[in-house]
């Protein structure tokens, strides 16, 4: 069955795929995480907001965000970027923006979304009376969530806030479509060179289903100590 | 700085010459819905046969189950589109590759993006009729048992009906993914809705008109989506059994 496949491929091109591809995939996964986690929990303090219009504008966004493909969003800002950086900087030419800034910025602004509806959930789990507690001892508003509610939140939701980040692990390879050079897009270099596309794809399935799949027996771990620990 | 909008764009021809651009973008629309529809219907027989075995006493069925959910789902989905468009043709018998790689456009690439659309989507599916069969109280199987069906029986009769009933508000939302999730067959080279809208930009460089017109498609194929499912929850609704609210969930 695998006779006329060359599997050496993988060998020979396994430095560039790691050290050219998983870095990209791995450094854009920690920077989007980061940053959507800290936008997703801005969204959603603000859709928790008693102010109407500002709950309603990070509701908007939000909602916005969900119900579009994620490779139509990496097209929009991979466009737009541009634009608002020569807005931003008073030019009347688009600032260049290379594709590794643009995902960067995309997979920020798309998983805040999803991020939001988590930690939204998260503080929503912790009971009302711990916030009137927090003002009763007079904390303001930004004491409170910060060294009372968010903590718990965090803890809450972190088997959650880790799965999606799997999740944006797997979809930071849609990459490929502004022909970054993430994994999926360094193997396909290779294959496309070599034509080996059965060899390359299939190593990067395997190699996406490992890391995947450890990652989601270690949040299965985690989950099971933090019920123990309530 | 400023962009000069052009909103005229959407009624020139395009250069294929088949109509407006409006027209090709809505053509996309019916690609979309056509593949998304295609590989919901197959991604919800897999699902619900799947996630029920799983709940089954069966203990080598519920492993080749669990076998399943993982491969699939912890393979992102362009790669598994890649997988089911260059690698398995080429697995296949000689004749049956063929015939698939021979296939007229769209069909070539139409047929990998429903297979793979349909597989990914059963995983979730399967995820959630599982979930929404475990929500039932212990009791309903037992007293079906009880009352004389098989286990087969309290299955059909008994089980499945209130845990498909739980679980609408999530498969409505599983739609909407595999709605959302056809857009990544362009990579494969079918012109679904995203795929014409970048087409569209590539021909007439109107960038945001382009992408404007998809984004304003997408949301009112949501919207009408959302009404439908609706509609249906309430056609379906048993008074007194409360659907599942939405638990915190990771997605994409």
């Amino acid at each position: 069955m695998f006779a006329g496949y060359d599997f050496d491929v993988i060998e020979r091109s396994l430095g560039y795929l790691f050290r050219e591809g998983m870095v990209f995939t791995l450094t854009l996964t920690a920077l989007a995480m980061t940053g959507g986690i800290i936008f997703g929990t801005l969204l959603a303090m603000m859709r928790l907001s008693s102010m109407k219009w500002l709950s309603a504008l990070a509701g908007g966004y939000v909602n916005l965000m969900r119900s579009l493909p994620l490779v139509l969003v990496i097209f929009w800002f991979f466009f737009l970027v541009p634009y608002i950086g020569g807005w931003l900087t008073g030019s009347n030419q688009p600032v260049k923006v290379g594709a590794w800034m643009s995902a960067v910025i995309t997979f920020t602004m798309f998983e805040a979304a999803y991020y939001c509806e988590i930690m939204r959930a998260g503080i929503q789990s912790i009971p009302r009376g711990q916030v009137w507690s927090g003002y009763a001892l007079g904390l303001n508003y930004w004491q409170t969530m910060g060294q009372i509610v968010l903590p718990q939140a965090f803890r809450n939701m972190l088997p959650v806030l880790l799965t999606q980040t799997i999740i944006l692990f797997q979809d930071t390879s849609l990459v490929y479509v502004i022909s970054a050079t993430d994994f999926l897009g360094a193997a396909s270099k290779v294959a496309n060179r070599d034509y080996r596309l059965v060899e390359m794809y299939t190593f990067v399935a395997v190699v996406y289903f490992i890391i995947s799949y450890s990652l989601s027996l270690l949040v299965k771990q985690l989950q099971d100590r933090i019920a123990i620990i309530r | 700085m400023g962009y000069n909008w052009h909103w005229k764009v959407l009624f020139e021809t395009e250069p294929g010459g088949t109509g407006t651009y409006l027209h090709y973008l809505i053509v996309g629309l019916g690609w979309t819905l056509t593949t998304a529809l295609a590989a919901w219907v197959i991604a919800l027989s897999i699902g619900a046969i799947v996630g029920t075995v799983r709940t089954t006493p069966i203990k080598w069925l519920v492993r080749l189950g669990n076998l399943y959910v993982e491969i699939f789902r912890n393979v992102p989905l362009i790669v598994q589109m890649f997988l089911w468009f260059f690698v398995v043709p080429e697995l296949l018998p000689t004749a049956l590759g063929d015939w698939i790689k021979q296939m007229p456009p769209p069909w070539g690439s139409y047929l990998p993006a429903v297979m793979c659309l349909a597989i990914f989507t059963s995983v979730r599916i399967a995820e959630q009729v599982r979930a929404g069969i475990n929500s039932l109280p212990r009791g309903q199987r037992m007293a079906g048992i009880a009352t004389g069906l098989t286990e087969a029986q309290a299955y059909r009769y008994v089980i499945l009906p209130q845990a498909f009933r739980i679980i609408l508000p999530p498969l409505t939302s599983e739609f909407m993914n595999v709605i959302k999730n056809s857009s990544v067959a362009l990579t494969i080279g079918l012109l679904e809705l995203t795929g014409r809208a970048r087409a569209m930009q590539e021909f007439s460089f109107r960038v945001f008109e382009a992408f404007t017109a998809a984004t304003v498609i997408y949301l009112l194929t949501n919207l009408v989506v959302v009404l439908a499912m609706r509609a249906l929850e309430k056609k379906v609704r048993v008074p007194g059994l409360i659907a599942a609210s939405g638990a915190p969930q990771a997605g994409h």
